[in-house]
């Protein structure tokens, strides 16, 4: 164990380093999120990334129905809409692996026989809505005051048919790629919580693998840097710390 | 085996455990690991190299360290599971440990044992009252938890009344529990709330922050109308004044508390004051 887990500390603080010359494609687009815009939710969060925006909102630990009822944990339940239409299932399937992965971080036992619910609001859909998703999911999850085990982000990757990695690609991007892959990382241990490809691509040319093992894509250092950060002003959560400074 | 697990975490968190003192009223966020003062000698940035040696290195007095909201206990460290601030209480000995928790902005209630809470009656059935506190569930009221109840001398309490009481029965996996009287039988200021005034819900933190003993808020709204009000950490606030218009003002003075400086309020109280 101890000689399977150490290389990956090392591995992860090598890229740490190495992220500094990135490729045309290693960079995320400008992304910005703002906490408690909502009144009536417990919390709610929107997040943007480039042109693409969902709008999130979490009602918990609340009143469960008897027949959704967890004895020993509390039911998670994601809601997806769409920006114009009724949900299909691309919703639904996104959904599902929203849930998955909220569930893997959320601690759902100190709220047994509770529901939490995250409601999301796709404003507008400019490509990596699956990972903007995410993001808006957690940022309103940490302002629910929801109790978890650790933050996470979501990415999404675009290989193109060259061979080439395109992080976080808009709509058109997307389009024109080979295989779009979306992953979720966690901000503790640094690994993939969730993970959905579409599209063909080789192992050795995402090397998920290796990102499941505690490295992480070059370029999404942005997205989990908060823990990085010693003592400033934490990036990844401008607003938090706003209204907590203001205090 | 257990040695080689230490190892690892060691090396995975590395460089995010912080020591729990130096990040003191700083945001903390879900996930991060802290260090308690004991570890930071053995563990910290001085390294083991460097300890002084100690007299009684064997029977240090440890303080007892209590994890508040917001935090876990994970092995020897804290873990953050909420965002919000990290604060800290002395002991009454003075002697190390203390009370660690995270200020968090939450809306949502989660019933605590001992809180005093405003509660809306919803329903009688048969010995209970079924009371809506904002939490998962509502919580449950004995009509002989009044003061001066008996069997056959019934408090009045009809569905729709608030109720200002307190969480005898608190955990996650019951159903909380309330009463209107304290451990000598007696009222004490809970009991069901008068007919006109006026509810309204805040943050949780804006409560704990109206109810904190230095908090000037009060004393100040009191100089300005005489009033009645009512707090339940609950984040629900009952207040009353001589008229409608005045309670109105009060509500509207609290709500705007949350995010002001205290020379912010002196100015609007000073404005309302010469109207």
């Amino acid at each position: 164990m101890d000689g399977a887990m150490l290389p990956d500390a090392k591995i992860r603080t090598e890229s740490g380093t190495e992220s500094g010359p990135r490729g045309p494609g290693c960079s995320l687009r400008h992304f910005a999120c703002e906490q408690n815009l909502l009144s009536r939710p417990d919390g709610s969060a929107s997040f943007l990334q480039g042109d693409t925006s969902v709008l999130a909102g979490v009602y918990g630990p609340a009143e469960v129905k008897v027949s959704k009822e967890i004895f020993n944990k509390a039911t998670l339940e994601v809601i997806l809409r769409p920006k114009i239409g009724l949900p299909g299932v691309a919703e639904k399937s996104r959904e599902r692996l929203i849930r998955n992965t909220c569930e893997a971080v959320v601690l759902g036992t100190l709220h047994p026989r509770t529901s939490i619910t995250v409601v999301l609001q796709v404003v507008s859909d400019a490509g990596s809505l699956l990972a903007c998703c995410l993001n808006a999911a957690c940022m309103a999850l940490v302002d629910a005051g929801v109790p978890m085990r650790a933050l996470f982000c979501g990415v999404t990757c675009a290989l193109n048919s060259d061979g080439t990695l395109v992080l976080d690609p808009t709509a058109k991007q997307e389009k024109e790629a080979r295989a779009i892959l979306t992953f979720a990382l966690d901000s503790v241990e640094r690994k993939l919580l969730m993970s959905t490809t579409k599209g063909l691509y080789s192992d050795a040319e995402v090397p998920v693998w290796r990102w499941g093992e505690g490295q992480i894509p070059p370029g999404c250092e942005v997205l989990l840097g908060p823990c990085k950060v010693e003592g400033e002003p934490l990036p990844y959560v401008p607003s938090v710390c706003k209204r907590h400074f203001q205090t | 085996m257990a040695e080689a697990v230490g190892v690892v975490a060691e090396s995975l968190a590395g460089d995010r455990a912080r020591a729990a003192r130096t990040v003191l009223d700083q945001v903390v966020l879900p996930g991060e690991e802290l260090l308690l003062p004991e570890q930071e000698d053995a563990e910290g940035p001085g390294g083991a190299g460097e300890r002084p040696l100690r007299l009684n290195a064997g029977s240090r007095s440890r303080g007892r360290v209590v994890c508040g909201p917001g935090l876990r206990r994970y092995g020897d460290r804290l873990l953050v599971t909420k965002c919000g601030r990290l604060r800290h209480k002395e002991p009454g000995g003075g002697s190390g440990g203390g009370v660690y928790w995270v200020d968090s902005q939450q809306k949502r209630y989660v019933p605590v044992k001992g809180d005093h809470v405003i509660g809306i009656v919803t329903a009688k059935s048969g010995d209970i009252f079924k009371v809506d506190v904002g939490g998962s569930e509502p919580a449950s009221l004995s009509y002989l938890a009044f003061e001066g109840a008996t069997k056959r001398n019934r408090p009045n309490v009809q569905v729709g009344d608030l109720i200002y009481g307190q969480f005898v029965v608190a955990n996650k996996d019951m159903e909380p529990e309330m009463v209107c009287i304290d451990s000598c039988g007696r009222a004490s200021g809970m009991g069901v709330i008068g007919q006109d005034g006026l509810l309204f819900k805040v943050t949780l933190g804006l409560i704990r922050k109206l109810l904190a003993p230095d908090c000037e808020i009060l004393q100040e709204l009191g100089k300005l109308y005489p009033l009645e009000i009512v707090f339940g950490m609950n984040g629900r606030i009952w207040v009353k004044a001589k008229t409608i218009q005045q309670t109105l003002i009060l509500a509207n003075i609290l709500e705007a508390c949350e995010h002001m400086t205290a020379n912010q309020r002196k100015q609007i109280f000073s404005r309302l004051a010469e109207s």
